[in-house]
């Protein structure tokens, strides 16, 4: 039984093909995911947590609005604007959707640059993002404003199941709570990035710990996320 | 056997990971209070989490003060007996062993044994702890709020947890459900060190292949929670809505006290679903952590290499994974489309499988050992036993057919008490008394400790074995007294009466543990780096209690896995997983 367990001295284990190669891959030395940082590590695991708390809200919106016996209100008609007489469905919330894509796209570009070492232009676009987020928070409390003054309260609303608000008032509440986080983040990175915290590995307040312009991508890694769950609200909450 | 000197460290890859930049502390709150030291944060889950743990048990008295001789005891109504009962599982289940396993072993483990010099974040670890404590002193609070605890069960099934017949209504609930979604913040933030930690920070020639099964144990314990407690998360966030703005997410239209209630349209059963998709895996979560330790201390004590490590982490793997499809089983009476029943049931059967490979594997590496009977090894032999009885019927509570009858009744406390009750406190017990030398540097009383282990083994089987059979007579469970019954015979509640004395017994002899604990701190024999001459790095450190850092100036360098016991040829009956192979060539020649 010791062989099995022991290394080999001077021989680098043959490359295995398939699944096998795979699980060795996995289990090798010291770490699983080669060239992954810590930090990264657990942004993605972190991630896959909060991918459940978002299945489990939106299953249970789910649920809630297919046992319902009372009828659903309809989304295009409750979300629709009138913009210069125009009556336009769904319109604050395509916007909304753009500004958060966009600002996944300046997001990925502040990533780049940070690479690059490219402390204003990091800062800048960081800001930028910062900037598309809180614009999207800022509709979405119009949005919230816009409904309750129409009476749509979390236990009930004019047009039908009172879990429409419930399920509205709590998913978009946790979902912006999440932009709200990210934004603060960005803030403060941009502030960090732009101070040059991470060209003198400065160290951090809280931790003690020297940062490193990888801190923007895994950032970023957060804010795509919350990007990505919007579309996925979107698609349930609104369009269905 | 750290003074071994290094030479064997050709072949084995360069350092992957740079070194811990280790935040040294500087005074004495952030050396003890405020740590950042995954050890000192151990100590005090451990310390929190038993605390707690101590309130649930004298609940547990309490009820069973009540069971045992109704009508005695004025001072218990039958409010504050749904309270106890409530808050008695919660704290078991929750704040106890989750935090205990995984917040108390998990820190103080898993940095040691895969030698690592810390977590990966000791600023989020020690915020972790702070918010476990804060949410304990928020579940304690409850019991002294108006209107006490929340009466609801543990299962806190909606709508009676948050209507006004329920005991705890005002604050009680709001209280707990705010409770839990801390407890699941402050995991989180640990959960995610531990994981990170084990697969990103392990030391030189330390592959997962190589983990003690310790580490996989609740290295899969901890990757279940961080994907289960996200639907007990979303669960209290709803009921809490539910009660405190008046949604009706699990709430149906009802009449309560007369009157039609202000709900309507919710599912009762959407939140039965939510908390089990939880509550099961959660049974994993306290167990497969049971399972990896058990399997160390047999190994050590029986001084034979683990039989089927590969097989081991697969099942553990396979435990978890299965474990996350089995949710409905504690669902068959709830009115769920009944032909679910067949799906949970199937699998629920093929857990047994992996389970049974564990249990087989246990004993194979007991057969022809060399085993030293002494107290955690005795810890975990009960363990084994408790465990199989509890897995047996838990067979008959996975089918529809037999659990419909035996649902709510004693039967099914017996079997869950049994499998997850007492079977994970014995592996608590157990490695308390294997690994206090590493914390302490001292050995506890052995004879105090057999004493401890009899008690709590035979005590324990006293209490819970007549349970089942009270529960096949139909004895219900959570009923404050049986009242006049017919189906009910007399001598059930003289057996009632007879495990509360030994219920109340049990209860009172862990104190002699206490005082062990307290007693071997000041007075206890030394003990040395390397009491139990095991393999596994946490007993190699240079220091005992291990230091600041762990390792001293150089990290250990791993050249084999965690169960080289009684190798033939080799001069010890043991050697180390930081022993470099020139030191055993003979052992090779030996073996090969």
């Amino acid at each position: 039984m010791a062989e099995t367990g022991l290394t080999n001295p001077g021989q680098s284990p043959a490359q295995l093909d398939g699944w096998r190669g795979i699980a060795t891959d996995w289990a090798s030395d010291q770490r699983a995911f080669k060239n992954v940082s810590w930090g990264k590590a657990m942004m993605w695991i972190f991630l896959l947590s909060d991918t459940f708390i978002f299945s489990c809200f939106l299953l249970s919106y789910m649920t809630a609005r297919m046992s319902t016996t009372v009828p659903w209100p309809n989304p295009s008609e409750v979300f629709a604007l009138n913009i210069a007489g125009n009556h336009i469905p769904l319109i604050l919330i395509a916007i909304m959707t753009f500004v958060l894509i966009s600002s996944s796209g300046t997001m990925a570009m502040a990533v780049n640059f940070g690479y690059r070492r490219d402390r204003f232009r990091t800062a800048a676009l960081m800001l930028v993002t910062a900037a598309f987020g809180a614009t999207f928070v800022g509709m979405q409390a119009f949005e919230w404003t816009k409904l309750i003054m129409e009476g749509v309260r979390p236990w009930g609303n004019p047009w039908g199941a009172p879990q429409f608000g419930a399920s509205f008032f709590m998913i978009t509440g946790f979902h912006g709570t999440h932009v709200t986080i990210g934004v603060i983040f960005l803030i403060a990175i941009a502030r960090k990035v732009l101070r040059g915290d991470f060209d003198v590995e400065r160290r951090g307040f809280f931790t003690s710990r020297k940062g490193y312009y990888e801190i923007v991508e895994i950032t970023g890694l957060y804010w795509h996320f919350v990007d990505l769950v919007w579309v996925f609200i979107f698609a349930f909450f609104y369009l269905w | 056997m750290v003074d071994i000197p290094y030479e064997g460290t050709r072949g084995i890859p360069p350092a992957e990971v740079p070194d811990v930049e280790l935040y040294h502390p500087r005074s004495w709150w952030t050396r003890y209070v405020f740590s950042q030291d995954a050890k000192v944060i151990a100590i005090q889950y451990s310390l929190t989490a038993s605390a707690i743990g101590l309130v649930a048990l004298v609940l547990s008295w309490l009820m069973r003060l009540q069971l045992g001789f109704p009508g005695t005891f004025s001072f218990i109504d039958a409010n504050q007996y749904l309270q106890f009962i409530t808050m008695h599982g919660m704290i078991m289940v929750i704040y106890l062993l989750t935090a205990l396993f995984l917040g108390g072993f998990g820190n103080y483990l898993i940095p040691l044994m895969v030698g690592a010099r810390d977590m990966v974040f000791p600023y989020v670890n020690m915020l972790s702890y702070w918010v476990y404590l804060l949410a304990v002193l928020v579940l304690a609070s409850t019991f002294f709020v108006p209107g006490g605890p929340t009466g609801a069960g543990w299962t806190l099934y909606p709508p009676q947890a948050i209507l006004s017949g329920t005991p705890g209504q005002d604050w009680g609930i709001i209280l707990m459900m705010s409770s839990l979604i801390l407890f699941i913040i402050g995991f989180t933030m640990g959960g995610l060190n531990y994981v990170v930690t084990v697969l990103q920070a392990r030391t030189r020639g330390m592959t997962l292949m190589r983990l003690p099964l310790t580490v996989w144990g609740i290295f899969t314990a901890t990757v279940m929670a961080l994907l289960a407690f996200p639907a007990l998360f979303v669960a209290s966030v709803m009921l809490l809505l539910d009660r405190l703005l008046g949604t009706s997410f699990f709430m149906p239209a009802l009449v309560e006290m007369g009157t039609l209630s202000k709900y309507g349209g919710g599912s009762p059963l959407l939140f039965q679903h939510l908390f089990w998709f939880f509550g099961h895996p959660e049974v994993y979560i306290v167990a497969l952590p049971a399972f990896g330790i058990v399997s160390d201390l047999i190994s050590t004590h029986a001084r034979k290499n683990i039989f089927g490590y590969r097989m081991m982490v697969w099942a553990i793997v396979a435990i978890g994974a299965l474990s996350f499809i089995v949710w409905a089983h504690h669902m068959y009476v709830s009115g769920m489309f009944p032909q679910f029943g067949y799906f949970f049931a199937t699998t629920t059967l093929i857990i047994a499988i992996p389970t049974a490979i564990k249990v087989y594997n246990w004993v194979l590496t007991l057969w022809r050992g060399d085993i030293h009977l002494r107290v955690p090894m005795l810890f975990a032999l009960g363990f084994i036993i408790t465990f199989v009885n509890g897995g047996l019927t838990g067979l008959f509570l996975g089918n529809v057919v037999v659990d419909v009858p035996l649902s709510d009744t004693m039967f099914v406390v017996a079997h869950f008490h049994m499998v997850m009750g007492v079977a994970p406190i014995m592996v608590v017990l157990g490695a308390i008394y294997h690994w206090y030398p590493k914390v302490t540097g001292r050995m506890l009383n052995d004879a105090l400790g057999k004493f401890h282990f009899w008690v709590t083994f035979l005590g324990a089987y006293l209490i819970f074995f007549p349970m089942h059979y009270l529960g096949l007579l139909g004895v219900p469970r959570r009923y404050f007294e049986l009242g006049d019954t017919t189906f009910i015979p007399s001598s059930a509640h003289s057996l009632n009466a007879f495990i509360s004395v030994v219920a109340l017994t049990v209860g009172f002899s862990q104190l002699v543990f206490l005082f062990n604990l307290a007693w071997s701190l000041f007075k206890g024999e030394a003990s040395g780096g390397n009491p139990w001459r095991a393999t596994t790095l946490e007993w190699q450190t240079p220091e005992t209690p291990p230091g600041h850092g762990n390792w001293g100036k150089e990290l250990p360098v791993v050249y084999r896995w965690a169960y080289d016991y009684s190798v033939p040829g080799a001069a010890e009956d043991f050697i180390p997983q930081n022993q470099p192979p020139r030191a055993t060539q003979h052992v090779q020649g030996a073996a090969s």
